[in-house]
């Protein structure tokens, strides 16, 4: 089990149900010839690319952030092969005005190293230094524009260089069910005036789930964005991409299979692994653990219009991710990982640890959550009250200064939300250095909104204590005591379901 | 009579120093301090009556004494063998009149304002000691008296640490209010401190106040900032941020007013989310200098870290306020200069303009005092005899959950604490 930088086994009380991610499906046997295929066979009502790609023309192509996918894959990245391909297309056509456009959202600008690794040398080396490959800006009103309200009073404003092109190629990387779709432009290419309007406790509240969009109020508020942008004119051409949940390196294979499958091989390697790291000092453990690249595969790629492409690709995610699941239990164990889509090659603070387990992991579900309404959730993680000051500034403050005063969604965003949005040091290291915008710690305690209000407890076993506390969580250092102290609310024979993740699942809950 | 005395010994000071690395008011047992039975003090000539302490705080100046870090500026303004002790409550040992001119009976309870200024001392008032602004005396160290700032640092006065009697001029005695508590009385000349300090900010309701070190005085500026909005003496400022180590510390100091109250180390941080600063140079943002900052800060620590803190968050144009009693330090005065940076002491009391016209500081103290009972700042008593006990607790104050530490003499009396 997972507990942050560091596993190591955990045994389950007898009874306890384990739910494990699918084998990862085969690789693509040649993954150029299916990205070509697709871009030349669109899904839905649109042309193919090159139709649709002429000299004169205005292209821009947006690319996922350095969010996705986790860990980050082995080179080369899908971003790279889709991107290479599409330049190879309008090259053919004589198109020069290209820009691409790394989509941020409030999310933190990726470093050089990372743009090289998402994208390739070659892509970089040629548009880098001519000032053509950008990443969003969601503070310069200069590259932003507003193109209208929707019918139920949502500001979209989205970055305007991608909504005046002649054609805007999205290249979308779907981890789970929840990316992709209208989200891509109407969510990574927005400001925060448009996102509030979806990132906010009553949304978050009633996404039952995010990864389910019918029933996601975060999908439903995208999509009439998505649609408005539509009828704005903006010309988009969507691609997107599935992967394997082949997610870990030959060293750490055994990550991804059950216990009672390991070989000698895996036994060894799991003893060793664990022993060192637990024996190494945090920062080398740290490094080790950020430097995994995940083996994953292109699973499959479409191209085309929007909603077309979207529908595809959800059966691909669920085909490859989902496990039915019967009935709910009274308590869901997780271990949480060293990563999560905002700290990569940083520090997974404790606001982060909430929003995986809780944001994340909790709303692994279609149908019904894994654990009852009233349940209680127990995690595992250090919880440590540690910061990337480089990469989390606002956190820090949101730590200090609003979950001492309140763990409350709704009474945070009215108090406090504004002054960290449009705080002019946040905005400043969100714009020039590596951080995520001022608001989005806000974002992440929202992403937790549905489970908070669903669960009657949430333990963090092997948590320090003051900073669980802080979460307004229940530290416990062990499994054990963690079901003594479950058991006001779920008796003294509850039933337990644990959520063996990563590798990335799906929970089809009857 | 039995006393504390403090006496110039070189030896037993630099003893003090080596002992007061290991917890401040440790100099205690192997400094300059030392208890002992020494003549009363006794000053015949006219207005000079005697006081039995009844209670006498311990405050930082004290401690600094003890453990001797004292700066070399107070040598010819102090005379040895001193008895210390300027926060005192007592009992009157005859009738007198007050500094108000009201007549108080043998057995009053009072306080005194310590300042030993040129009516003290015998002497034509200076200016400042004209208009009763005994803190800014001009005359300092002359007269008929040995040197001595305050009482508590002069051979011929005596102190409150001590069985009594101590001598105080009329021109130095507060009667004492009867529905104050005998640890509210003795918190009226902290206090008083507190109100000048709070006075000396400049405040409107647009400033933001930031608080480094919530001692005494610390708390004392937090509930005078409060006292001086509450009775329309002064505007409410816009954020007031306090910095405060311990956990009694912080609850006091929200108690007392505070808008915000985070740990030291964490206060450049609230002050830079409170005033939408940004910060020169270091992405982290944690502890470099804010571009903006506080309008005020009110340093009540004195440490070269705590002025170097100060100067760091106060805005541009802004003003520090020095209210912890430094020494010598090393200071970068690079940004003072640079941003226009006021930096004011603020010692004692004496006379305040307020809109109501000129004031005693001790007055408005009496009032503030009553108006927050700022007794319950008062956390221990202890007997003279038990002087290691006592400076070692007020050493270490805020870490074992108290304030304020003070010296009782004579038999125990009734307090009357308040209810709220």
């Amino acid at each position: 089990m997972w507990k942050g930088e560091g596993f190591g086994l955990q045994r389950l009380p007898t009874g306890s149900r384990v739910i494990y991610a699918p084998e990862p499906f085969d690789a693509l046997e040649d993954p150029e010839s299916a990205i070509r295929h697709a871009l030349e066979n669109p899904t839905g009502d649109s042309d193919p690319l090159s139709a649709q790609l002429r000299a004169g023309m205005r292209l821009t192509i947006c690319f996922d952030d350095i969010s996705l996918p986790l860990p980050p894959m082995e080179a080369p990245d899908v971003r790279q092969m889709v991107i290479e391909a599409v330049l190879d297309l309008a090259a053919e056509a004589g198109v020069d005005d290209v820009v691409l456009i790394a989509a941020l959202a409030l999310h933190r600008r990726m470093t050089e190293p990372e743009l090289r690794h998402a994208l390739g040398n070659r892509v970089y080396d040629a548009f880098a230094p001519s000032g053509s490959l950008l990443q969003h800006d969601a503070e310069d009103p200069t590259q932003l524009v507003h193109l209208g309200v929707t019918e139920k009073g949502e500001d979209v404003e989205i970055n305007k260089r991608a909504a005046e092109s002649d054609l805007l190629v999205y290249v979308n990387i779907n981890l789970v069910a929840m990316d992709g779709g209208h989200k891509s432009v109407a969510t990574g290419l927005a400001s925060y005036k448009s996102l509030r309007h979806h990132h906010n406790p009553a949304t978050m509240r009633h996404s039952k789930s995010f990864m389910d969009a019918p029933s996601s109020e975060l999908h439903s508020a995208n999509w009439r964005m998505g649609r408005l942008i539509k009828d704005a004119g903006v010309k988009i051409f969507q691609i997107e991409t599935t992967l394997n949940t082949n997610t870990f390196p030959d060293s750490f294979q055994f990550l991804q299979k059950r216990e009672w499958e390991w070989n000698l091989k895996d036994r060894v390697t799991f003893a060793a692994s664990s022993r060192a790291m637990n024996a190494a000092p945090r920062k080398v453990t740290r490094q080790i653990l950020q430097g995994i690249k995940a083996p994953h595969a292109l699973r499959s790629v479409y191209a085309g219009e929007v909603e077309a492409v979207h529908a595809n690709i959800l059966e691909d995610v669920w085909a490859q991710q989902g496990v039915a699941v019967e009935g709910q239990t009274d308590i869901v164990t997780m271990g949480l990982p060293y990563i999560s889509p905002y700290n990569v090659n940083s520090i997974m603070n404790p606001i982060l640890v909430a929003c995986l387990g809780l944001g994340y992991f909790f709303n692994l579900y279609r149908g019904k959550p894994v654990v009852r309404e009233g349940g209680v959730a127990i995690l595992f993680h250090p919880t440590r009250p540690e910061f990337h000051p480089g990469h989390h500034p606002s956190y820090i403050d949101f730590f200090e200064q609003v979950l001492t005063e309140t763990t409350d969604a709704v009474v945070m965003s009215e108090k406090f939300e504004e002054a960290f949005a449009t705080d002019p040091w946040y905005i400043h290291l969100y714009r020039t250095g590596h951080a995520y915008h001022g608001v989005h710690p806000f974002y992440m305690w929202y992403w937790c909104t549905h489970a908070l209000s669903h669960l009657s407890k949430v333990i963090i076993v092997g948590g320090d204590p003051a900073t669980v506390r802080r979460l307004g969580f229940h530290p416990a250092s062990t499994l054990d005591d963690a079901l003594e102290i479950a058991q006001d609310v779920v008796g003294i024979a509850p039933s337990i379901t644990h959520l063996h993740t990563p590798p990335l699942l799906l929970a089809d809950v009857s | 009579m039995k006393a504390l005395i403090i006496e110039r010994k070189i030896t037993r000071f630099i003893a003090a120093r080596v002992a007061s690395r290991f917890g401040s008011g440790r100099g205690a047992g192997l400094g300059p301090l030392r208890l002992s039975t020494v003549e009363a003090p006794h000053i015949e000539r006219e207005g000079w009556v005697g006081i039995t302490p009844v209670l006498a705080g311990i405050c930082g100046s004290d401690l600094a004494t003890v453990d001797g870090h004292s700066s070399h500026y107070f040598e010819n303004i102090v005379s040895f063998p001193f008895v210390p002790g300027h926060e005192v409550l007592g009992t009157l040992n005859e009738d007198t009149v007050s500094a108000t001119g009201a007549a108080l009976a043998t057995g009053a309870r009072v306080v005194i304002q310590p300042v030993l200024g040129c009516a003290t001392r015998g002497l034509a008032l200076c200016e400042a000691c004209a208009r009763d602004d005994v803190g800014r005396c001009q005359f300092l160290g002359s007269g008929h008296l040995q040197p001595g700032l305050q009482t508590g640092f002069c051979v011929d006065t005596g102190g409150g640490w001590s069985e009594g009697p101590l001598m105080a001029h009329t021109s130095q005695i507060f009667g004492v209010p009867d529905d104050l508590s005998d640890d509210d009385a003795v918190t009226i000349e902290p206090m008083a401190c507190a109100l000048h300090a709070a006075l000396r900010c400049g405040v409107d309701e647009t400033t933001t106040v930031a608080i480094i070190g919530a001692g005494t005085l610390g708390l004392g500026v937090i509930a005078s900032l409060d006292f001086l909005a509450a009775t329309g003496r002064s505007p409410r400022p816009a954020a007031l941020i306090v910095g405060a180590r311990y956990p009694v510390q912080r609850a006091m100091a929200t108690q007392l007013g505070a808008d915000e109250v985070v740990e030291p180390d964490q206060l450049s941080r609230a002050v830079r989310a409170a005033t939408r600063s940004l910060v020169a140079g270091k992405p982290s943002g944690r502890s470099g200098q804010l571009t903006g900052g506080a309008d005020v800060v009110v340093d009540c620590v004195g440490s070269a870290e705590s002025l170097a803190e100060a100067l760091r968050i106060v805005a541009p144009g802004g003003r520090v306020v020095v209210v912890g009693m430094p020494g010598k330090v090393t200071l970068d005065l690079a940004s003072l200069w640079h941003r226009e940076v006021s930096m004011v002491g603020a010692y004692a009391y004496g006379v305040e303009e307020l809109p109501e016209g000129t004031v005693r500081t001790f007055d408005l103290a009496i009032e503030m005092v009553r108006h927050h009972g700022t007794g319950r700042l008062v956390s221990a008593r202890y007997p003279i005899d038990r002087f290691e006990e006592a400076l070692a607790h007020a050493g270490a104050a805020g870490r074992r959950g108290a304030v304020k530490i003070v010296f009782e003499s004579g038999p125990r009396r009734a307090v009357a604490k308040r209810e709220d």
